[in-house]
């Protein structure tokens, strides 16, 4: 990449957050598309982040532990004793 | 804490924080009790992400619905009462987390990228396999993601919690951190950048 009207490595990495939630306008949206065009490493550096954002959500999903919403019956008793034991 | 799971009532119960609140700072003994079930298993799934353990996210669930109702009357009704409840467990949390510290947390520098002069990348990144880490089963994938998840600073660990897995919004993040939108948004992206980058070497295919 030697044209300068191509954004850098740095500003399309720095945009990918906001490009992920549609938030480039029409100007910056062509510049990292364009960017991705030629540019490999970006490519690959873009697939891997939205990898990863999939992943986190994945790995702390509920999948092991009660649905959300519900809590142990001991835990709620525990806390409204504890309410009333320290009278607030 | 073991025992049967109470469902979570009809958000109703929550979602008229007028009429609640009211009961609440009128002392009224039932008031509490639905809050506490109608919220507790919301904040307990909060806690879980944020925590190491099972207990240590119960036991911030409940110092954190206590000292909500230390605080109803410092409770400016701005927020919904739900997002305050929010706030105050994952500084419930935090604070817990800061207590109990047991290494110091990986410089968040070193887990971003590098650029040359002119503004590319230092390193180019080779591509990832499209189906992971071979002969991984999903559950050693997620203990594994979960383990790097562990190593990201605080600080920016909370911030990939509230918004990639719990789904809070950019406003809604700031709301509970009490930072500005643009700070929730920084975390948030160096947050995914070092969690790529510690889960590169599982993922990045072999030259050979």
């Amino acid at each position: 990449m030697t044209n300068n009207d191509y954004i850098t490595c740095r500003e399309l990495i720095d945009f990918i957050a906001d490009y992920l939630e549609q938030r480039l306008d029409a100007e910056q949206l062509r510049d990292f598309e364009r960017h991705l065009t030629v540019c490999p490493s970006c490519v690959n550096y873009l697939a891997a982040y939205r990898r990863t954002v999939q992943l986190g959500k994945q790995a702390l999903a509920p999948t092991e532990e009660p649905a959300t919403g519900l809590a142990p019956e001991g835990l709620l008793k525990a806390i409204k004793a504890a309410r009333r034991n320290a009278a607030v | 804490m073991e025992g049967t799971l109470i469902p979570m009532q009809d958000a109703a119960v929550i979602t008229d924080d007028a009429k609640l609140l009211a009961r609440l700072r009128a002392r009224e003994e039932a008031a509490f009790d639905e809050l506490v079930d109608a919220a507790a298993g919301r904040l307990l799934s909060v806690a879980r992400k944020m925590m190491p353990t099972e207990a240590d996210a119960e036991d911030a669930v409940q110092d954190a619905l206590l000292s909500a109702f230390r605080s109803l009357d410092r409770f400016d009704g701005r927020s919904k009462l739900t997002t305050w409840l929010h706030q105050i467990t994952v500084n419930a949390c935090l604070m817990k987390l800061r207590s109990k510290r047991r290494r110091p947390e990986k410089s968040m520098d070193a887990l971003l990228p590098e650029f040359v002069s002119d503004g590319h990348q230092k390193t180019p990144q080779k591509p990832w396999h499209a189906d992971g880490p071979a002969g991984i089963e999903q559950a050693e994938l997620r203990a594994l993601v979960r383990s790097r998840i562990e190593e990201l600073p605080e600080q920016y660990r909370v911030v990939l919690v509230l918004r990639d897995v719990e789904g809070l919004d950019t406003e809604e993040t700031a709301a509970v951190l009490g930072v500005t939108l643009d700070t929730v948004r920084t975390r948030l992206h160096r947050a995914r950048q070092a969690l790529k980058t510690l889960l590169d070497p599982y993922f990045v295919e072999d030259d050979s």
